[in-house]
């Protein structure tokens, strides 16, 4: 197994067992589309609309949620010393983390979508945009929030400031991501599923070095 | 393991803060050599051990390993490969076993060691599959130990390795040292405590 | 140029340009509203179109602010000089106002022109992010402690922001034609007559030596401040 591999390996059993970030991510996803109905009310029509932007923005939120441990336990325990002192650059170690991270929440997240935009009443033409948007887009959420997790590593509290930083950074990957999926309900064409995958890939691209930065600068403390 | 034939500290300061924790300070460890930083609380022991890992960087002077083939590495990041690090904080997850811990390091640093015996080696043999939330302060010390020595790295670089360790413990730690030392190995421990082996002393902080 | 940014020098030299800067500003503004609020009326949006004077020139200086903050990052970053550093950190609050005010002043302008306060149009929608930014910039450089800490930190996530607003201002921009056609808000555009481009030309200016002459006074009370602190350090 490669170094790359192992890092991944362990950061997924540690989402995992229990009291990980996996299944946190995961109720909280389910918990936040549950309650939207209950503040909006029950009309179908409107939240068929609004489906793809709710479950967008609730993804958004529940990967944030887990974003805050990404390496902070890591880091208070010691353990993100000696991976720093592996044979990965740090670059590679955000990028195996990354990974990780979009394995225990962005793809399980993705794989339950479908279920809660039956809640929602989304039209069928709906459904395969809404997972593949979600698929192609929650990468780049757990990249850039990894940027945001480097950075905040140095403060106390980190989770609390985390969001802010965040949120503006993400705002493409929410428009294009939800607007795909209403443009598809529309039966309209558009070009936000590929403006999508284009964010995701520059983002899944850069983030790397920009988290390795931060790392750094942690490291130094 | 590349064996290194010394380390070569020259001229070094290091501020951290606005502050300068040392001014050119100098010393020299050759293979086979232990040496103890010792000095008062705040005098930059373990920001020396962090310098020395790469993690910080000097605001002037030069830190050299000689490998034993004779080429110089004098670059931060460059040195991280060498360094075998038991930092204060023991690097032990709580959710996983203390064998996933040290198979998960094996792996990530691709060394072949044996896990298992690493943890015989450390008195946990017992402890081998309880996840580390139900391990003392002084066993997680002793799976640190483990991990440091599986990595097979020829600088060890330790914070105080005697700390929260039982008598035992603590002779089992300072007989790990020498054995690494004996092989070949430097070992630089910052340290309050003597480690009850023959060592070179690096004071900082008493002269001014 | 760093033979300019040594602070010392920076002291000497600001001091010297500051008064002719908050002169300029105060000249120029003063100008600007007098020329905008002697204009004729415009012909379509009334007297409403004065707003214009104050709110053109701040969306303007909020998007430069953050380019400058941007590039103070990257020369602290890569020159890791501490000037550059507090250059940086003195612009965002100043950037965070700029950006306030054109949201204010784009809202206050919506009113008569919409009948409602807000519309997510895509100017105003970018401007609420870039406030986000600036926002989030501004409170990582209060959270980290460590003052080199603080800076480079805030210094990634400002070039991070600067690569970033380019495409959250697309993204915005595709969205608000995705959801209610096109964009209703144009000014600014060549088609201004000039009776209006005079005084907006002012305000432009004096809005640039404004915030020139408040940056300078932000990064010397801030020298002052460090000075005095590493004092009461070393006294310590």
């Amino acid at each position: 197994m490669t170094p790359f591999l192992a890092l991944v390996a362990r950061d997924m059993r540690l989402a995992t067992r229990a009291g990980g970030s996996a299944m946190l991510a995961l109720a909280f996803f389910a918990a936040m589309a549950a309650i939207v109905p209950l503040g909006v009310g029950a009309d179908l029509r409107l939240l068929a609309r609004i489906a793809g932007g709710v479950l967008w923005v609730a993804a958004v939120l529940a990967a944030l949620l887990s974003l805050d441990r990404l390496f902070q336990l890591d880091f208070d325990d010691g353990s993100l010393d000696a991976i720093a002192l592996g044979p990965l650059s740090l670059e590679s170690v955000s990028a195996a983390k990354i990974l990780a991270h979009w394995l225990t929440t962005g793809l399980p997240l993705t794989l339950l979508s479908p279920v809660l935009a039956l809640l929602f009443d989304l039209p069928a033409q709906g459904y395969v945009p809404l997972v593949v948007s979600l698929a192609v887009g929650t990468p780049s959420v757990s990249a850039i929030g990894a940027i945001g997790a480097g950075l905040t590593l140095a403060v106390r509290r980190g989770g609390l400031i985390l969001p802010l930083l965040v949120m503006p950074l993400i705002v493409p990957a929410v428009i294009f991501g939800s607007g795909a999926v209403l443009a598809a309900i529309d039966g309209l064409p558009s070009a936000a599923m590929g403006l999508l995958a284009a964010f995701s890939l520059g983002a899944v691209l850069l983030s790397p070095f920009a988290t390795a930065a931060a790392l750094r600068l942690n490291l130094a403390a | 393991m590349q064996a290194l034939e010394k380390l070569t500290a020259e001229n070094l300061t290091l501020e951290r803060g606005g502050r300068e924790l040392f001014r050119a300070l100098g010393f020299r460890a050759r293979a086979g050599e232990v040496v103890s930083v010792e000095g008062p609380n705040g005098a930059g022991k373990t920001s020396l051990l962090r310098l020395l890992a790469g993690f910080l960087q000097q605001s002037s002077g030069t830190i050299a390993l000689t490998t034993s083939d004779q080429s110089e590495i004098s670059e931060a990041e460059e040195r991280g490969i060498h360094v075998g690090w038991f930092g204060h904080h023991d690097g032990v997850k709580t959710q996983l076993t203390p064998y996933e811990t040290l198979e998960f390091f094996s792996r990530f640093y691709g060394v072949a060691g044996d896990s298992a015996a690493a943890l015989e080696d450390v008195g946990l043999a017992r402890a081998r599959d309880l996840p580390a939330q139900y391990l003392s302060a002084g066993q997680k010390k002793r799976v640190a130990l483990a991990r440091l020595k599986l990595s097979a790295r020829p600088l060890w670089l330790l914070d105080e390795p005697l700390a929260s360790l039982d008598a035992a413990g603590k002779a089992l730690a300072a007989q790990f040292i020498s054995d690494h030392c004996k092989a070949g190995g430097i070992a630089i421990a910052a340290t309050h405590e003597p480690l009850g082996i023959e060592c070179t002393k690096l004071v900082l902080g008493g002269e001014q | 140029m760093f033979k300019y940014a040594n602070p010392t020098r920076f002291m000497e030299l600001s001091g010297l340009v500051l008064p002719w800067f908050a002169a300029a500003a105060a000249i120029l503004i003063a100008a600007g509203l007098y020329l905008g609020f002697t204009a004729p009326p415009d012909y379509q949006q009334g007297d409403t179109v004065r707003i214009m004077f104050i709110h053109v020139p701040a969306a303007t200086m909020a998007m430069a602010v953050y380019g400058l903050m941007a590039l103070a990052s990257l020369i602290g970053l890569v020159n890791r000089h501490p000037l550059a550093d507090i250059a940086a950190r003195e612009a965002a609050p100043l950037g965070a106002l700029f950006t306030a005010l054109a949201l204010i002043t784009g809202s206050l302008w919506g009113k008569p022109m919409w009948g409602t306060y807000w519309v997510w149009d895509a100017r105003l929608t970018s401007f609420l992010i870039l406030l986000f930014l600036y926002l989030g910039y501004i409170a990582l450089w209060n959270a980290i402690e460590d003052e080199t800490r603080a800076a480079r930190a805030a210094a990634i996530l400002a070039l991070v922001g600067a690569v970033d607003v380019v495409i959250v201002k697309y993204s915005v921009e595709w969205w608000s034609t995705l959801h209610q056609g096109e964009s209703i808000f144009r000014m600014g555009g060549p088609l201004i007559a000039s009776v209006f481009l005079w005084p907006l030309f002012a305000m432009m200016l004096g809005y640039g030596f404004l915030f020139a002459a408040l940056w300078i006074v932000r990064i010397r009370t801030e020298i002052l401040n460090r000075r005095s602190r590493s004092l009461l350090r070393a006294g310590a």
